[in-house]
């Protein structure tokens, strides 16, 4: 599949100004966004399981440019609904799409390792499963054991729309993720207690927010605006609840669950509940899910009298 | 001061710390690791690093100025400035990195400006440092001139041995706080406690040489193309500064509810678009590049350039380790070292 990304972004690369991939990073356990200006560059593009950032984040400030992102399936919602949205103008942008097996959860990982990740020494995946030397302990983790949530729960593993399209498409076999469905079990006051003690532990950096590719205020999010203020600039649980409500409001019908909001976050902070939990509800009363239909404008950037899902005159 | 605390007791000097004074601990949480204040039934990790730093018990990420409170409408409020009190806080369990991160921005509030609020709680903390036996990935404390053993801004250091830490003193607050109960005589556990301090120091990866960086960054300083390539895969969060045990910057805002008025600090971050914004509506740095470019230059270049040589980073590479686009801040620093005209 490397080998076939490779040639196709080879051959567009005259036509572009950048491509977006992914290179290794710092560790053998982190993969890093590259940006592929030259046809050398090329040489370090890796795709598989660490290929965990959604590059689509970087589209709209790119405005102008014509860029080649490679995307999962995940991410090319992302693509579609930026475009459906006119944040971004799809012609500017070659989709290279791939088929995608799935990428970890580092907060998995660590769980599966005997020491934290940082003590990684070596580490190679053979087929589905990663052979490591941690602290100078060798171990195997299968890849399902340590798959990011989103993963378990995709049902689009091929990109979609994308130009062009790598590796052999796979059948999505979504299931559900157990910790929505134990916090959905919660009673309000039991979630309200949880969010308490997990605010807690926010350091307001806004990981999740730049992160996030539909959240394109970016410089001018009212959570920093200065004038009007807003939101309190105090780092308490309160403050750092109203934040992440705020943002999971501004992307009701809009988030496409690409998980970067989570896994950005550096206090592991589970912001995916309340994001699934958002789009459950867009898609019980507007039957709309985001970036699935290119050409499809997100419910609540359209107005009808009556939106036939809720039942406004009824008793 | 050489004393054995066994690893059974640690949770207990926790608890009985937090019967008499603020304790700051990394606690485990849900997956995560950070500094909390500790309470009894929390759960204390010191076999990783915990993503935050303990910065807070000196530099609160928010902090109450003064607090205007109006009894009746209408009428003038009562305006009373606010000092944090005077209550002995205790470090367990932070790293010799985030011991020294807070003597290297001290002079900032301790210097030509007094900060009465840092030098307070610079004043009542403790600093319990856990020795380091090996190093991370994005650890480089040995190249910014710390060290896995360094007792640098910390009062006694634990180093890790068979059953316990062998507790050493570094100051006379450090000394009278092993006279607690719960330390032991330490025994023969002295040598034991050297190796692991000599093993310490051999498994750090070569220093990294960061004296020309100063003048190498700063001659990048109006290279667009330079700065736009090393930010490029940056998402312009805070996460880095966030974590920063060396990050000193702070906004003051009021915060009005009703009838109480609150003026606070909080920590600000160099990496957010408001960090420069000025009233006019002008901002100097209106790019993630040039943001950047101030949060590494004023790190490895104008920091030092004024503080004796002093790098503004303390090597924990929290930055690093934690960054949502793996953006490594030594990357930048050597590109910049090695840039050829």
């Amino acid at each position: 599949m490397l080998q076939q990304l490779k040639d196709a972004i080879t051959s567009r690369l005259p036509e572009l100004d950048l491509v977006l991939g992914w290179e290794m990073g710092f560790d053998p356990f982190h993969a890093t966004p590259l940006y592929i200006r030259e046809a050398a560059d090329v040489e370090r593009l890796v795709v598989g399981p660490w290929a965990v950032h959604n590059l689509a984040t970087y589209l709209p400030g790119l405005k102008g440019k014509k860029v080649g992102i490679v995307v999962k399936g995940c991410d090319s919602r992302s693509v579609i609904q930026l475009a459906n949205e006119g944040l971004i103008r799809r012609e500017d942008v070659t989709v290279f799409g791939l088929c995608c097996d799935g990428v970890v959860s580092h907060r998995k990982l660590r769980e599966k390792l005997p020491a934290d990740l940082g003590f990684v020494e070596e580490a190679q995946w053979q087929a589905d499963v990663l052979r490591a030397r941690v602290a100078g302990q060798e171990v195997s983790v299968r890849l399902s054991d340590v798959l990011a949530d989103k993963c378990i729960a995709c049902c689009y593993p091929n990109a979609l729309g994308a130009d062009v399209l790598v590796g052999s498409e796979r059948t999505a076999s979504p299931q559900p993720v157990a910790c929505q469905e134990s916090f959905e079990a919660l009673s309000s006051a039991e979630k309200q207690a949880f969010w308490q003690e997990t605010m807690a532990r926010c350091i307001r950096c806004y990981a999740c927010r730049n992160a996030c590719p539909m959240c394109v205020c970016r410089d001018h999010c009212i959570a920093t605006s200065r004038d009007p203020l807003w939101l309190g600039q105090e780092n308490s649980p309160a403050e750092n609840f109203m934040f992440q409500m705020i943002h999971v409001m501004h992307l009701a019908g809009r988030c496409t669950e690409c998980g970067e909001c989570e896994r950005a976050c550096p206090v592991d902070i589970p912001l995916l509940l309340l994001r699934r939990h958002m789009n459950r509800v867009t898609q019980d009363l507007f039957a709309y899910e985001a970036g699935t239909t290119v050409g499809q404008t997100p419910p609540l950037l359209t107005f009808q009298v009556e939106e036939a899902g809720i039942n406004e005159r009824g008793w | 001061m050489e004393r054995f605390l066994p690893a059974a007791q640690l949770t207990a000097l926790a608890d009985d710390l937090a019967g008499s004074c603020h304790v700051l601990a990394p606690v485990a949480h849900a997956g995560s690791v950070v500094f909390r204040w500790y309470r009894p039934g929390m759960r204390l990790e010191f076999s990783r690093m915990a993503s935050t730093s303990p910065k807070a018990a000196t530099f609160p990420q928010t902090e109450p100025l003064l607090v205007a409170q109006r009894h009746e409408e209408h009428k003038q409020p009562v305006i009373e400035a606010t000092l944090p009190p005077q209550a002995r806080t205790v470090v367990l369990g932070c790293r010799p990195c985030g011991a020294r991160g807070k003597e290297i921005f001290g002079p900032v509030f301790l210097g030509v400006a007094h900060d009465p609020y840092f030098a307070r709680r610079r004043e009542d903390a403790l600093f319990i440092s856990l020795v380091c036996t090996r190093p991370e990935t994005t650890c480089f404390c040995s190249s910014v001139g710390g060290g896995p053993a360094d007792p640098t801004g910390s009062d006694v250091l634990l180093i890790p041995v068979q059953g316990g830490f062998v507790a050493r003193s570094v100051t006379e607050a450090g000394a009278a706080f092993l006279q607690h109960a719960l330390f032991e005589d330490v025994g023969a556990r002295g040598a034991e406690a050297d190796a692991v301090v000599t093993q310490a120091q051999a498994a750090m990866p070569p220093s990294h040489d960061f004296s020309s960086a100063p003048a190498k960054l700063l001659a990048r300083f109006d290279d667009k193309e330079f700065w736009e390539q090393q930010s490029a895969k940056c998402i312009s969060c805070g996460a880095c500064t966030y974590m920063c045990p060396t990050c000193y910057c702070f906004n003051i805002t009021d915060d009005d509810l009703g009838l109480i008025s609150r003026r606070i600090r909080t920590w600000d971050n160099c990496m957010s678009y408001t960090f420069t914004l000025e009233a006019s509506g002008h901002n100097p740095r209106p790019t993630k590049a040039h943001r950047l470019k101030n949060r590494v230059s004023h790190k490895f270049s104008y920091y030092p350039s004024i503080h004796n040589g002093v790098i503004a980073c303390c090597g924990c590479g929290r930055c690093i380790k934690h960054c949502p686009a793996g953006v490594d801040i030594r990357a930048i620093v050597h590109a910049a070292q090695e840039y050829a005209q």
